[in-house]
């Protein structure tokens, strides 16, 4: 029976190791490397044994419970603070929506939000009772709005145009107006930084969309007066951008025209962090073929829906990795408005510091700082890397 | 060889002492041609003779500097309505394919209906799906280009662009980037399609296509037409030399 011998399937060797022998070939397989692997536990042991003694032995956390709504919303006034709990619901209901009628990313963004508000809620530290209290409640709502928009593609355009409305209304919402009026120097902590940040971001990237496609415009005045305009920010510190933005701008303005300071650092950041996107998305934009363009010219496709449809498309998803770190970049830079005397998430910290009560608890204040920030960053990777999987970067 | 029964006497295609230069270099040197509605055009010549470009300048992929191209009554300039007017009118397949690789292969064919033709997602599915079914490949309608064979691509890239209803189409080398048994696939999709009725320009290498459905077989050489006749003329009674040479070459293999 040749032919038999001939099909009978081989199977692959074994490629498993037991723990010991995994041990052996990677951690002692010589001298050397046995006395840096012993070199390496003798470290860790008392870089973690340093960390532990200092985190449940001798930090005083008390600071973070105790500040928490400094932290969260700054000078924000206590009795005021019933309009942040709105816009977090609304925002929470449009989520809930969004995820039910698109499922797949939205699903993905709105769970790991609700998450968030999960962990608050269930929060073993002593919380504010309303906090406690809002976070419940927006999580709620987001569950319910799932629920409610699952199936109903009715709604889509409605929420649409609720996401369009929800920026302006935030504004109008967190400000108040009259009398009452909350100005804007008030606002701070993790609010400011998170307005900052998602303003900042959602608006440099069209911008810098336009601003790549102009790079490579044949018109040379459209051409030119991108790359000046890249060149020149790209020059120039953020801080710088900020002071020009906070001092000369209003030099500049016409009388007694008052540009609020809160959108001048939110001009800033944009303007800034879009020369960057423009040469992401100019990145993105020499990685398509030119025979991309020409099929969609034969097919007869003009200028914006051959970008629309074929080229940006296929551009800016060869780009998500720098796109997405140029995003995580802008939300860390918030942090600089510190020094045109807004107090975000970072700057806050100083008026917590600057109270005798919390003096020298820097170490226990800028560790919290930090794990926010790191929750927030991780979350816009992770969401990233969904957004490449959906998309099938690298599959087709 | 059948007679094309399909052709009539109004033309088309025009070109009149059409000229192109990349720089310096004069890559198409005066063509004065016509094509007949309905005619089946196969173009060959040596590799830089300039008969990709010609019918790329067609519709308006290259732009020629001198002369005039007339297209369906349209003449090429720099309107740009103009331009896409005709594209609409002018199909192409490209050596490559040049398929859409984020959009599966149905959604390759229906943007150009949609967005181009404005007609409803249902329906445009519907002629794509048709169309599909026409080229023999309707159960790949779902998957990404990048998951089917060269010779499926290639048939996903003729029903984009006949999704259009163009009155043209342009095939420049169709078959060169085909592996050696996927080409007689793409060639039975265009020989069905020269028996409907298309107007066709096709660069190609595929000698024996040429012989059996070309009306008109177009010699380049040096951006210039040195030699056309009807395919029978053209293979057993070559006028030029230079023509001579390159039968010899091309039926050696």
């Amino acid at each position: 029976m040749e032919e038999l011998t001939f099909t009978q399937e081989i199977k692959p060797p074994s490629t498993k190791k037991g723990p010991i022998r995994w041990l052996k070939d990677n951690l002692f397989s010589n001298w050397y490397n046995t006395v840096l692997t012993l070199f390496a536990i003798v470290f860790l042991y008392f870089l973690f044994k340093g960390v532990y003694t200092w985190v449940f032995t001798q930090a005083k956390w008390a600071v973070i419970p105790a500040n928490l709504q400094i932290l969260s919303v700054g000078s924000y006034p206590r009795e005021q603070l019933w309009r942040v709990a709105y816009v977090v619901y609304v925002l929470a209901i449009l989520m809930g929506l969004s995820a039910g009628i698109w499922k797949g990313l939205n699903q993905q963004i709105t769970s790991a939000v609700a998450c968030i508000g999960a962990v608050i809620t269930l929060l073993p530290i002593h919380v504010n009772t309303s906090v406690r209290e809002a976070a419940v409640i927006a999580t709620i709502l987001i569950a319910v709005s799932y629920v409610f928009g699952r199936d109903r593609q009715n709604l889509k355009r409605w929420v649409i145009i609720g996401w369009v409305l929800m920026f302006p209304w935030m504004m109008f919402m967190l400000r108040g107006f009259g009398e009452n009026a909350i100005s804007t120097i008030n606002w701070g902590g993790l609010l400011l930084t998170l307005i900052l940040a998602v303003v900042g971001i959602v608006a440099c990237f069209p911008i810098g969309v336009l601003l790549a496609l102009g790079r490579r415009s044949q018109l040379p005045a459209i051409r030119w007066i991108s790359i000046a305009y890249i060149e020149v920010v790209r020059g120039m510190p953020l801080v710088t951008i900020l002071f020009m933005g906070s001092l000369m701008l209003p030099i500049f303005m016409p009388g007694d025209f008052q540009l609020d300071k809160v959108v001048r650092a939110m001009i800033a950041l944009t303007l800034f962090s879009a020369a960057y996107m423009a040469e992401n998305v100019r990145g993105g934009l020499q990685a398509v073929p030119r025979g991309q363009y020409e099929a969609a010219q034969a097919v007869g496709l003009s200028y914006p829906k051959t970008m629309t449809f074929i080229v940006l498309p296929q551009a800016l998803r060869s780009v998500i990795p720098a796109i997405v770190g140029q995003f995580i970049a802008l939300f860390k830079d918030t942090s600089l408005v510190s020094i045109i005397a807004l107090s975000e998430l970072l700057g806050v910290s100083d008026n917590i510091l600057g109270n005798p009560k919390w003096t020298g608890l820097k170490p226990e204040l800028y560790l919290f700082i930090a794990v926010v920030y790191f929750i927030f960053t991780f979350a816009m990777s992770y969401v990233s890397q969904i957004v490449e999987a959906d998309l099938g970067v690298g599959k087709h | 060889m059948t007679e094309n029964e399909n052709t009539t006497n109004d033309p088309i295609i025009i070109c009149e002492d059409v000229h192109k230069w990349f720089d310096d270099f004069h890559v198409l040197k005066g063509i004065t041609t016509s094509f007949k509605k309905g005619e089946r055009a196969v173009i060959c010549g040596p590799s830089g003779s300039g008969k990709s470009t010609f019918i790329r300048t067609i519709n308006r992929l290259e732009e020629h500097q001198r002369g005039t191209i007339i297209v369906d009554g349209i003449e090429l300039s720099n309107d740009l309505r103009n331009i896409n007017l005709i594209r609409q009118e002018v199909g192409m397949v490209f050596q490559q394919f040049n398929l859409f690789p984020h959009l599966s292969n149905l959604k390759n064919i229906t943007l150009g209906p949609m967005r181009v033709r404005k007609l409803s997602k249902r329906q445009a599915e519907e002629e794509a799906l048709a169309l599909l079914e026409r080229m023999d490949i309707a159960d790949q309608a779902y998957k990404y280009p990048s998951e089917v064979s060269g010779g499926q691509q290639q048939r996903v890239a003729i029903a984009r662009a006949l999704a259009m209803e163009p009155k043209i189409m342009l095939f420049d080398e169709p078959t060169s980037a085909l592996d050696p048994e996927m080409i007689s696939e793409v060639l039975d999709v265009m020989r069905e399609l020269a028996h409907s009725g298309m107007t066709m320009l096709v660069v190609t290498h595929e000698m024996g296509f040429a012989r059996e459905v070309a009306d008109r077989i177009m010699f380049f050489d040096e951006g210039v037409v040195i030699e056309e006749a009807a395919p029978a003329d053209f293979f057993d009674n070559p006028q030029h030399e230079r023509t001579k040479l390159f039968i010899s070459q091309t039926l050696q293999h």
